[in-house]
C-alpha cells in the first residue's frame, strides 16, 4: 500500500468573528449607492444619494426638528418597552416557577402573541383616548410577549439541581427567586429583550404613523405625503442607527451581566 | 444528631422504587449506601435531605444540632450544583445570606474556603475550575453551614480517578467526626468511607445486608488495612452481583 498522508477532515462549522466585515461592508453599501445615484442611473426623486440623505439629517439637526422627533420618539420607545420588558419579565417568571400561572398563562401568552399589535391600535385609541398611552400600550404589548416567553423559556433552562441545592439549604422561595432562577433566567431574558427591541421600533412607526404630529414614524410618513425621498430616507436611516444603538447597549450589558458564560 | 427513617417507601407514578426500610444513622457514625443501578439510593438520600416527599414513612431527627449550625442537613451534589454567576466565595456563602451578619458571612466563608484549600479561588467562577476543584467548592458550602447531618450523592462519581482519590482522602479529613450519609455505586470507595455499609437490594430498594468496617477511619490508607477492604469489597460484590446484572436488563424506573 502505498503512503498517504492524513486529510484533516474537521473543517469548517465553526462561525467566528471577522473584525471590521460589517464596517467595510456598509461602507461599500454607501459607496456603491451614491456612486450609481451620482452616474444619473436612478432619478434623485426616487432615490437620493447618501450625501443628500446626510445633508438632509444635518439640516434638520441644525433646526431643532431632529432633536424634537427623536425626543418623540424615544420618549414613546423607552417608556413603552420598559412597561413591556417589566410585565413580560414577571409574567415569564411566574410561568416559569407557578403550575397554575403555567397552566393559565402560558396558552393565554401563545395565543395572543401572534396577534398584531398594530391591529389593537384603534381599539386602544377607543380606551385609552388619543394621546400617547395608546401608543405606549401598543409599544408594551409588542414587547410584552416575546420577553413574556423568552423569561419562562429562560426559566425553564436552569438545571433543576440548582433549585434543589437552593432548597436543601432550606432558602426561602422569595431568595431562590432573587438568588437562582432571576439569574438563571438572565439568557433568556435577554434573548426576549432583543426580539422584542426589534418589535418595539416597528411598533414605534407603526404608531407614529398613525397618529403622532412629533416622532420618527410620523417623520417618515410626512415625507411620504410630500414625495420627500431625502427626508423619508433620513427617517429610516435615524430608525438603522436607533436599531443598531439599541442592540449595542443590550450586547453591552450583556456581556457585562453575563459574564460568567 | 442521629437521623432515623422508619417504614420508608417511596413509588414513582405507581411503580415502587423504594423500601419500605428502616434506618439509623447514629451521632458521628459514617454510613455507606450501595445497591444495584435503580434500586433508590439517590431517592432515599433525597427524602433523608428533604428534598423528596416519601410515598410512606417517615424522617426525623433526635438531639441537638452542632451550634452555630444553620440547617441540621447539608447536601453534597454529585454535579456539584454550584451556581455559575457567582463566585466561589459567593456560592459558599450562598446558605448564610440573609441568616447571619455580613461580617459572620465572610469570616465563615473564609474558614471554610481555607479548610478546604480554595482560599486562592475564592474570586474565580465553577467553570475557570477543575472538576475536583468544583466540588471542593461543594463540599466547602455544605461545611460552612456547620450541618448535624451531611449527605453526599455520589460525591466523586463525576471525577477522574486521580482527583476521585484525593478528594477523597481530603473528605474523610474535613469531616472527621461529622454525622455522614454517603451514597455510592463504587464499592471500595464504600468501605473506604464508611464505619458502616448498608446494600440496598434490586428495585424496590430494601436493605439487604449490612456490613460494619472493622478497621479504623484514620487506619484505611496503612497497608495492612488494604486485605481487609478488599475482602469488604468482596463480600457485598458477591451479595450485589446478580441484583447489578438484573438491573442491566431491566432499565431505569
Amino acid at each position: 500500500m502505498s503512503a498517504r498522508e492524513v486529510r484533516l477532515r474537521a473543517r469548517g462549522f465553526a462561525p467566528r468573528r471577522l473584525p471590521g466585515a460589517g464596517a467595510v461592508t456598509a461602507v461599500c453599501v454607501f459607496a456603491a449607492w451614491e456612486a450609481v445615484c451620482r452616474a444619473g442611473l436612478v432619478s434623485p426623486f426616487a432615490l437620493p444619494a447618501p450625501s443628500r440623505v446626510l445633508a438632509v439629517l444635518a439640516e434638520m439637526a441644525l433646526s431643532g426638528e431632529l432633536l424634537a422627533h427623536l425626543r418623540a420618539s424615544l420618549g414613546r420607545l423607552a417608556g413603552g418597552w420598559a412597561i413591556g420588558m417589566l410585565c413580560g419579565v414577571l409574567a415569564g417568571l411566574a410561568i416559569g416557577v407557578s403550575s397554575l400561572a403555567r397552566s393559565v398563562g402560558l396558552p393565554l401568552v401563545s395565543a395572543l402573541f401572534p396577534v398584531p399589535k398594530i391591529a389593537l391600535l384603534p381599539l386602544l385609541i377607543l380606551w385609552l383616548g388619543i394621546g400617547e398611552a395608546p401608543k405606549l400600550a401598543t409599544i408594551a404589548l409588542g414587547t410584552f410577549f416575546p420577553v413574556a416567553l423568552s423569561t419562562a423559556s429562560g426559566v425553564d433552562q436552569i438545571p433543576r439541581s440548582l433549585i434543589r441545592m437552593a432548597q436543601s439549604f432550606d432558602l426561602p422561595n422569595r431568595a431562590i427567586v432573587l438568588k437562582v432562577i432571576l439569574p438563571g433566567a438572565l439568557p433568556g431574558i435577554f434573548a426576549g429583550a432583543r426580539i422584542s427591541s426589534s418589535i418595539a421600533l416597528v411598533l414605534l412607526t407603526a404608531a407614529e404613523m398613525i397618529g403622532a404630529e412629533y416622532g420618527i414614524g410620523a417623520l417618515v410618513l410626512q415625507a411620504g405625503h410630500l414625495m420627500r425621498a431625502d427626508r423619508l430616507l433620513a427617517g429610516v436611516v435615524l430608525l438603522s442607527v436607533l436599531g443598531v444603538a439599541i442592540g449595542a447597549g443590550l450586547g453591552a450589558l450583556e456581556r457585562r451581566l453575563l459574564a460568567w458564560r | 444528631m442521629r437521623l432515623r427513617a422508619r417504614n420508608l417507601a417511596h413509588a414513582y407514578d405507581g411503580l415502587a422504587a423504594l423500601g419500605p426500610l428502616d434506618l439509623v444513622v447514629e451521632a458521628g457514625e459514617r454510613l455507606a449506601i450501595v445497591g444495584p443501578s435503580g434500586c433508590g439510593k439517590s431517592t432515599l438520600l433525597a427524602i433523608l435531605g428533604g428534598l423528596l416527599r416519601p410515598s410512606g414513612g417517615r424522617v426525623w431527627f433526635e438531639g441537638e444540632a452542632p451550634s452555630g449550625s444553620i440547617v441540621p442537613v447539608a447536601y453534597v451534589f454529585q454535579d456539584f450544583a454550584l451556581l455559575p454567576w457567582r463566585t466561589v466565595a459567593g456560592n459558599v456563602a450562598l446558605p448564610l445570606e440573609g441568616r447571619l451578619p455580613r461580617t459572620e458571612i465572610r469570616a465563615r466563608v473564609g474558614a471554610a474556603l481555607a479548610r478546604t484549600g480554595l482560599s486562592d479561588f475564592a474570586g474565580r467562577f465553577p467553570r475557570e475550575l477543575s472538576g475536583g476543584m468544583r466540588q471542593r467548592v461543594g463540599i466547602a458550602r455544605a461545611l460552612v453551614v456547620e450541618p448535624g447531618v451531611l449527605l453526599l450523592d455520589e460525591p466523586l462519581s463525576a471525577l477522574d480517578a486521580q482527583t476521585r482519590e484525593l478528594l477523597l482522602e481530603d473528605i474523610l479529613g474535613l469531616t472527621e467526626g461529622a454525622t455522614l450519609v454517603w451514597v455510592t455505586h463504587n464499592l471500595e470507595e464504600a468501605v473506604r468511607v464508611a464505619d458502616r455499609v448498608i446494600l440496598l437490594s434490586a428495585r424496590p430498594g430494601r436493605i439487604r445486608a449490612e456490613i460494619a468496617v472493622p478497621v479504623p477511619a484514620r487506619e484505611r490508607n496503612r497497608p495492612e488495612a488494604v486485605p481487609v477492604l478488599a475482602r469488604l469489597r468482596g463480600e457485598l460484590w458477591a451479595l450485589l452481583r446478580e441484583d447489578a446484572r438484573r438491573a442491566q436488563t431491566e432499565g431505569p424506573p
